[in-house]
């Protein structure tokens, strides 16, 4: 595997769109050329090199190329957007849109991410050391396919919408999250290992929201059903479910309504 | 005296009968003459090798308009990724099933339309419907006020007033700057006002108790007693469900017996609208089926009958129609988000996204119907070519529906295509449909058949003499072997086209906004006292706001095309 390591050399006086920063794009490029891919300060189309110090280069394929993003980075957007293979590793804190619409490899963030990180995520698997901002693994505005497939793991803490019209893959966030969890969640799996303060679930159709800490207040589409033990990330626990929104449509499967489900650690 | 002339290429205009013969077409202060007209100074332009029409003529399309543009403010997804910057002579442009103006403006240049409707004006929101319209630039614009769910004609046509139906028409015209009368599931839009719908042409309106076939007769011998330049152009009741052929055709059959009476040259009374989604069979959507043969059988033996096919284009796009009931049915169907809007005495829109969806059955079957019905018209100059944009699919993909319609090849790759191919084959004729359509055939249905149908043929669709300089030079040679794709790319990105005597479009790209104008109808009746008294009354009892804030004034028209009608007597 071959790496690139891209350093901020200058900042951008605005905010970078950088969705170039990606292995399916630097892949079979030499440093020069990856120098040369564009990016956008506002409304002005500019290069990478502009604001990046390149050194080495892709691999052949997107499978073989591994970035590393150095430097002060809060002023960049879009890293790693749309990429299907390879890692990239950014070890400060980048700004919105990183890892949107992901499709597989590894994104490893080391410090925080702001919001919309891994929006209409499909595959792959996104690791944050930090926290995460606003609308973690949701849909674009306006769209309804959230986060359909992968992984994302944020290690402390994220913020509100989290998994908006999420309908696949998981969201695993360790510290605690700000408000509205899973809104018109259709599929796939939420975990909060800590607290979660209210709104989670509201219009929720499909898929599993487990919460380890406390809801402040619960959505009143939600009703109990019983005890259930289920392992989730590698544990078992036990958890009193509720299933939900019942104020929202459910599809039937096989005869029997579909609910989404809301675990509550007990 | 700006003069040009567009040399050797290989000509089709059905107005003059030239099927691909090589000629000369001479332009002289934005009308074409005769080449001899021209002097030594004439601006050559090189066509040889190419094919030359006249400017296309888009009849049906929502285009502008607060229905669009509530579609463009509850769809920013559809914006993503589809922004280009602006250049020297354009401005930045976006939106794939809802573009910006600009964008429609250009897109439609590019592909070689020079015309274009917009398909449903609420007359309450005329002035938003025309704003958009001077924003969009370079092709010309009318748009068409609907009047099958108006409570003035409701009323009227319930005690059989003809002329007043007309009175009021002609009025509503001028105050809302219109072009012709549209209806749009007549009576049913009405009805959803009480939770109801009006899904056969017998299903009597609440409250107004009148029947959609009255409705729709009566409309059909007022716009003719006026004698307007395009006929009575409909949205048929029931749209959307299967089964429904039976009222295309009931709805159809109501056309026997009216001539069209115009000095435009007009021959039909009934313009039917985006007739795919009328052409169902079956009961469910388990035995969803193709009813394009009977409906066509019929189409093709009933003169005075006009259509557009509506075809799908398997996008994901954005419905949006002022068939408020049949919107919502729609977002019970497919679980996406769902805006509904009541305008007040007149209409209601309702507007739903959709994704025509190659792996999805009832979708594969819906494209093949929008071909079939033009595949099996008799007659090119009464079918035209239409994705009712955007509810079967965006307008920019007329260069593709022109590719399938042109090849049978390309037809069968996209069938081999489907996820459920054989079933599709099974519920439609397309498969046994080896018919190709010429480019002759093609001029017809995007150009001088819309054009005659719109009562526009004296300017529009042609290249005789005396028409508007509206000419398209497409990088296509009709003598040479070709890809079905050729067509595709040849069709959209034009390399060549002048509108009203000014290039607009060379090899493609945007190098000038032209000369847009504004399209539409005064109609000039008795005078009515009473029709008069009732829209002040309804005004003052009903209406949100004064008459004085109605009218569409000049100033919303900036560069207006006026075509005046005399039905006084």
């Amino acid at each position: 595997m071959e790496t690139v390591t891209i350093t901020m050399k200058n900042q951008p006086k605005l905010y970078l769109e950088a969705d170039n920063v990606s292995p399916d794009k630097f892949a079979g490029k030499k440093a020069s050329e990856i120098a040369a891919l564009h990016a956008y300060e506002g409304r002005e189309q500019t290069t990478l090199g502009k604001y990046f110090e390149i050194a080495g280069e892709g691999g052949a394929t997107a499978a073989d190329t591994r970035i590393i993003v150095k430097g002060d980075v809060s002023r960049v957007k879009y890293i790693g957007m749309k990429m299907s293979a390879g890692e990239v590793l950014v070890e400060q804190s980048p700004d919105m849109y990183t890892g949107a619409w992901m499709q597989g490899g590894k994104l490893v963030v080391k410090g925080n991410v702001d919001s919309f990180a891994g929006i209409g995520m499909k595959g792959g698997e996104f690791l944050i050391d930090g926290n995460a901002g606003d609308y973690l693994g949701a849909a674009y505005r306006g769209d309804w396919r959230g986060m359909q497939g992968g992984l994302i793991r944020v290690k402390g803490s994220a913020g509100s919408d989290i998994g908006y019209f999420m309908n696949g893959g998981t969201i695993i966030v360790h510290g605690n999250t700000d408000v509205h969890v899973g809104t018109h969640m259709e599929g796939g799996r939420i975990v909060i290992k800590g607290n979660a303060p209210s709104k989670v679930g509201g219009q929720m159709v499909g898929g599993e929201i487990f919460v380890y800490g406390t809801i402040d207040v619960m959505m009143p589409g939600f009703k109990y059903v019983q005890d259930e033990e289920v392992e989730v990330d590698g544990e078992r626990s036990k958890f009193a479910l509720y299933y939900g929104d019942t104020g929202e449509r459910h599809p039937k499967r096989k005869g029997q309504i579909v609910y989404g489900k809301l675990y509550l650690k007990i | 005296m700006t003069e040009y002339i567009i040399r050797n290429g290989f000509v089709f205009d059905p107005t003059q009968g030239i099927k691909g013969d090589k000629a000369d077409i001479a332009v002289k202060d934005g009308k074409i003459v005769k080449s001899t007209e021209v002097s030594s100074k004439a601006k050559t332009v090189d066509a040889s090798g190419k094919t030359v029409m006249a400017g296309a003529v888009e009849i049906h399309a929502h285009i502008a308009g607060p229905k669009v543009n509530e579609g463009r403010n509850y769809r920013p997804e559809d914006k993503l990724f589809t922004y280009k910057p602006k250049s020297a002579s354009s401005r930045m442009a976006g939106g794939f099933s809802i573009p910006t103006t600009f964008k429609t403006g250009y897109e439609y240049a590019r592909m070689g339309y020079t015309t274009a409707m917009e398909a449903a004006m609420p007359p309450l929101y005329a002035r938003h419907v025309h704003e958009e319209i001077k924003d969009t630039p370079i092709i010309d614009e009318g748009a068409y006020p609907v009047f099958g769910n108006n409570w003035f004609v409701l009323e009227y046509l319930k005690n059989r007033e003809i002329e007043n139906t007309c009175a009021y028409i002609s009025w509503l015209l001028e105050a809302s700057k219109g072009y012709a009368v549209k209806v749009v599931n007549p009576g049913g839009t009405e009805a959803w006002g009480w939770g109801l719908n009006c899904l056969t042409i017998d299903d009597p309106v609440p409250y107004f108790d009148i029947t959609p076939r009255e409705i729709v007769t009566g409309l059909i011998e007022a716009n003719e007693t006026l004698g307007l330049p395009h006929s009575v152009h409909i949205h048929q009741n029931s749209l959307g469900n299967p089964g429904n052929y039976t009222v295309t055709l009931d709805t159809l059959k109501l056309a026997e017996g009216f001539r069209a009476k115009n000095k435009f040259g007009r021959e039909q009374v009934l313009h039917s609208t985006h007739l795919q989604f009328h052409s169902y069979g079956g009961d469910s959507w388990a035995n969803f089926e193709s009813k394009s043969k009977e409906v066509m059988d019929y189409v093709n033996k009933q003169k005075n009958i006009t259509i557009d096919t509506g075809c799908v284009t398997l996008d994901e796009t954005t419905t949006m129609t002022a068939d408020g009931p049949f919107e919502h049915h729609l977002t019970e169907l497919n679980h996406l988000k769902w805006a509904n809007v009541d305008v007040e005495l007149e209409t209601a829109a309702g507007i739903v996204p959709y994704i025509y969806s190659p792996d999805i059955k009832v979708c594969e079957i819906q494209w093949a119907i929008g071909l079939e019905l033009a595949l099996m018209a008799k007659d090119p100059m009464r079918c035209f070519i239409t994705t009712d944009h955007p509810n079967a699919g965006p307008f920019t993909r007329y260069p593709r529906i022109i590719k399938w319609l042109m090849s049978a090849e390309a037809r069968k790759k996209q069938i081999e295509s489907f996820k459920h191919g054989a079933k599709m084959v099974e519920a439609t004729h397309i498969a046994g449909i080896d018919r190709e359509l010429s480019l002759y055939d093609i001029a017809q249905m995007t150009r001088a058949g819309p054009a005659k149908a719109l009562g526009l043929s004296h300017q529009y669709g042609g290249l005789a003499p005396g028409m508007d300089a509206d000419i398209v030079v497409y990088d296509f040679n009709p003598e040479k072997p070709h890809k079905p794709e050729d067509i595709e790319k040849a069709f959209s990105a034009a390399a060549y086209v002048m509108k009203t005597g000014v290039p607009v479009v060379i090899n493609g790209e945007i190098v000038s906004n032209g000369n847009k104008r504004t399209l539409w109808v005064k109609a000039k009746v008795n005078e009515n006292p009473q029709v008069m008294r009732d829209i002040r009354d309804k005004f003052l009892k009903y209406y949100s706001v004064t008459q004085a804030n109605y009218d569409v004034s000049s100033h919303f028209v900036p560069n207006p095309h006026v075509i005046e009608v005399d039905a006084t007597h």
